[in-house]
């Protein structure tokens, strides 16, 4: 083993205000309530700024100004609109360290995951929209050839109404605002509540680039600011990123509207590794699958399913490669695990890790010195776990990996298929032929097999069953803000 | 006594279909059927929540199957039921007039436009894929496509209007991509679902890949809507408040919903995609490239 001196990065790069009002037609305002939240860093607890939560009047005033934008921004060509939009994929760029370095102060991910993942991503989904917003048109939405309507482009479906998980803060973002842009919408944006630094950041952003007025506003706040905004009637579209349980809630609540709905939601996805398949790169992806932002990934890898025969082996290589992660400070460029996201998250972590040790799984954690301070918890994996057991059912969203085996092509698929989610799947195996038999059975958006965890602005991401519905990025990405 | 006698007519009992076979409804119930004038056309199978059930049951054992055939084999199997339809038009000519409010012309052109919606429907099966799926150029040393899969089970409320044309046109564009379905045929009018059930039982479609339900839309639809194992809904003969209580409930697994059509539909018109895009999912798959 290598010793590692600390090789952190510096936070003076970021300059946070001591409090943020809410970003309303191209200004900040200040909320009517007088309610302020602190957003903390979970790496230390320390408070990094103070908050607006936005009631219904403010909502309202954002989705006016959002309304009041839409018909210059839905009427402008869309190679302008592009422009904008590359503009902002640009100042991303040049802002790429300061946004990552506030990304990873606010959600305590490892700096190396937002310098080298986040960010790159979220200049690329802004750059990737930005060329479709004049290509509408060529999208394969609203060509009839024999109604005579034939080459028109897709009409927008006006206020979009946007609420973000704290997961990937800025790429979340990214991923509601760069189609819905593109595509000739307006947008209100809450982002969640404990890591609203980067969008409004972002907010400056549109400023820098003279995006008009309007045509993305920021509300923060909690759960009833996005109840809010999902049932303002001036809303036509709404996107949710986040868990089931509230995209049940939305879904119900837009019954009877005309409002289209987008869900992303949890997964609990199956990481399917065969006896063929080459161990030490499964190790690494069944690592980078559930490890990877500390598991707070709506399609981690949070189910290992093993084949029997090749168990014994590749549980020791894990166990070993697990020994050599490291947790701790998520500025620090050597870190592979940061913080957790808040209190309430870890709490709810260390409830179903407890579960699983009540219901019979075996729990094992590398030996891993865990700060004094922040929300921590460290890299987890339980072996003999049942199907019924909890932590084989429900989403963890932390750094907690469930290890169950099989004997069987089939056995795997009938495992890995019996979740109400279908949001990823991983399968690991060199026989070709077989990797497209199982990705062909597996019901889930998105199916790695001998990788996990990619994203791209091109590939489209999303769920099956209870994981959700709509698709964003590539084409299909755009379906969700057309009136097609 | 008298030379010669009327004929009697040996009636057709109008039952349900599920799994391929016609039983009646469990709950023993029936409920009559009218013509606009009023007169007796038959005792329809009034289905029950049980019935619902099993349709469902039976639509789920038959999903991988149907899923699962070549996109090319399901296009021959509508292009099938086009031709066993086509062979009944004097039939369902005669069912559609029997109802009252149309004539044979019409009604002809009605049973026309049905055979040519699944002829237009059958060539889709094995085209969609290249339609809405795609390579997508990631940036990384990866294979990356996205490919169209069914939704899986799916329940349609068919319109209560247009009995032959509306529901093949509910029906059609669900089946071809691979899910199966359940239909709540249209209460006021529903012979002629049935008596399409008997096209679909001799078409060599799989048993159980269209379950057809006699009764009250009111009374099937919130038990599909919020039964666990049904992937979808299609509420385009649902009236409003129905729908909405139906919707509120398809919220409990995420169902894909298709809300009923804002404007009164013209079934005669270019359908266009959305039927079936509506019940699909899209799965991509990565893999990296190397040596």
């Amino acid at each position: 083993m290598f010793e590692y001196a600390p090789a952190p990065e510096s936070r003076d790069i970021v300059d946070i205000r001591p409090s943020y009002g809410l970003f309303i037609n191209g200004e900040w305002v200040e909320p009517q309530g007088e309610e302020r939240h602190k957003t903390v860093n979970p790496a230390t607890e320390e408070v990094l700024a103070e908050v607006a939560w936005a009631g219904e009047a403010d909502v309202d005033r954002a989705v006016q100004a959002a309304a009041k934008a839409f018909p210059v921004w839905s009427a402008m060509p869309g190679a302008e609109r592009a422009k904008y939009l590359f503009r902002i994929a640009r100042i991303i760029q040049e802002r790429a360290r300061e946004l990552a370095v506030l990304e990873t102060l606010d959600n305590g991910k490892p700096i190396r995951e937002s310098r080298d993942v986040d960010l790159p991503l979220v200049a690329a989904h802004f750059f990737y929209y930005a060329g479709w917003a004049d290509k509408l048109s060529y999208a394969g939405f609203g060509r009839r050839p024999t109604d005579g309507q034939g080459g028109s482009d897709p009409r927008p479906l006006g206020v979009a109404g946007q609420v973000i998980p704290w997961n990937f803060p800025l790429l979340m973002l990214a991923w509601k605002i760069a189609p819905a842009l593109a595509c000739g919408n307006t947008v209100v944006l809450k982002p969640a509540e404990t890591t609203p630094l980067t969008a409004l950041a972002f907010a400056d952003i549109c400023r820098q680039a003279d995006l008009p007025p309007g045509v993305v506003n920021i509300v923060t706040g909690a759960g009833e600011t996005g109840a809010a905004l999902v049932g303002h009637p001036g809303v036509d579209k709404v996107a949710f990123t986040g868990s089931t349980e509230v995209g049940r809630l939305i879904a119900r609540s837009l019954a009877g509207t005309r409002k289209k709905l987008t869900l992303e939601l949890g997964g609990k996805a199956a990481n399917i590794v065969f006896e063929d398949a080459p161990l030490d790169q499964a190790v690494e992806g069944i690592v980078n699958g559930i490890f990877f932002n500390q598991g707070h990934v709506c399609c981690a890898g949070s189910r290992l399913l093993v084949q029997e025969s090749v168990a014994d082996e590749l549980l020791e290589a894990l166990k070993r490669r697990l020994g050599t992660l490291r947790l701790g400070d998520p500025l620090d460029k050597n870190t592979d695990i940061g913080a957790i996201n808040s209190a309430e998250q870890l709490a709810k972590i260390r409830e179903l890790s407890a579960a699983g040790e009540a219901e019979g799984a075996e729990r094992w954690s590398p030996a891993c010195p865990i700060p004094d301070r922040g929300y921590w918890f460290p890299p987890t994996l339980f072996t003999g776990v049942a199907q019924s057991h909890r932590i084989a059912r429900e989403e963890i969203f932390g750094p907690v990996l469930s290890v169950l085996t099989f004997r069987t092509p089939a056995e795997a698929v009938e495992k890995a298929n019996n979740t109400p989610y279908g949001l990823s799947a991983g399968v690991w195996t060199e026989k070709g032929s077989r990797m497209l038999w199982m990705a062909s059975r597996l019901r889930a958006g998105v199916v790695w097999s001998n990788t996990f965890n990619r994203f791209d602005p091109t590939s489209p991401f999303g769920g099956y069953k209870e994981s959700g519905y709509g698709r964003e990025g590539g084409r299909h990405g755009l379906e969700a803000y057309l009136a097609v | 006594m008298s030379e010669r006698t009327e004929r009697l007519s040996v009636r057709k009992t109008y039952k349900l279909f599920i799994g391929g076979a016609f039983p009646r409804s469990e709950s023993g119930r029936s409920y009559v059927v009218t013509s606009s004038k009023g007169d007796f056309l038959a005792n329809a199978a009034r289905a029950s929540r049980k019935d619902a059930r099993d349709a469902v049951g039976a639509a789920r054992k038959a999903f991988p199957g149907w899923s699962g055939a070549t996109a090319y084999n399901r296009g021959q199997i509508l292009y099938r039921i086009a031709e066993m339809l086509e062979g009944r038009r004097a039939q369902f000519v005669a069912e559609i007039t029997a109802m009252g409010g149309v004539g044979a012309k019409q009604a002809g052109e009605m049973v026309d436009a049905s055979v040519d919606r699944l002829v237009w429907y059958a060539g889709w099966s094995d085209k969609i894929g290249a339609v809405l799926g795609s390579s997508n150029p990631v940036a990384g040393p990866y294979f990356n496509l996205s490919s169209p899969e069914p939704t899986g089970v799916v329940a349609v409320v068919a319109p209560q209007e247009g009995p032959l044309l509306g529901l093949v046109s509910v029906i059609a564009p669900v089946i071809v991509t691979g899910n199966t379905c359940v239909v709540i045929a249209s209460e006021r009018a529903p012979l002629p679902a049935i008596t399409l059930a008997e096209v679909l039982a001799t078409s060599d479609l799989p048993g159980g890949v269209v379950n057809i339900l006699t009764g009250s839309a009111a009374e099937i639809a919130p038990w599909l809507a919020g039964h666990m194992d049904v992937n979808g809904i299609d509420l385009t003969g649902a009236d409003p408040e129905l729908a909405v209580t139906c919707e509120e409930l398809a919220a409990e697994n995420l169902k894909r919903v298709l809300r009923p059509p804002v404007d009164r539909v013209n079934w005669l018109a270019d359908p266009g995609i959305e039927r079936m895009t509506a019940f699909l999912e899209t799965k991509t798959v990565w893999h990296p490239i190397g040596i």
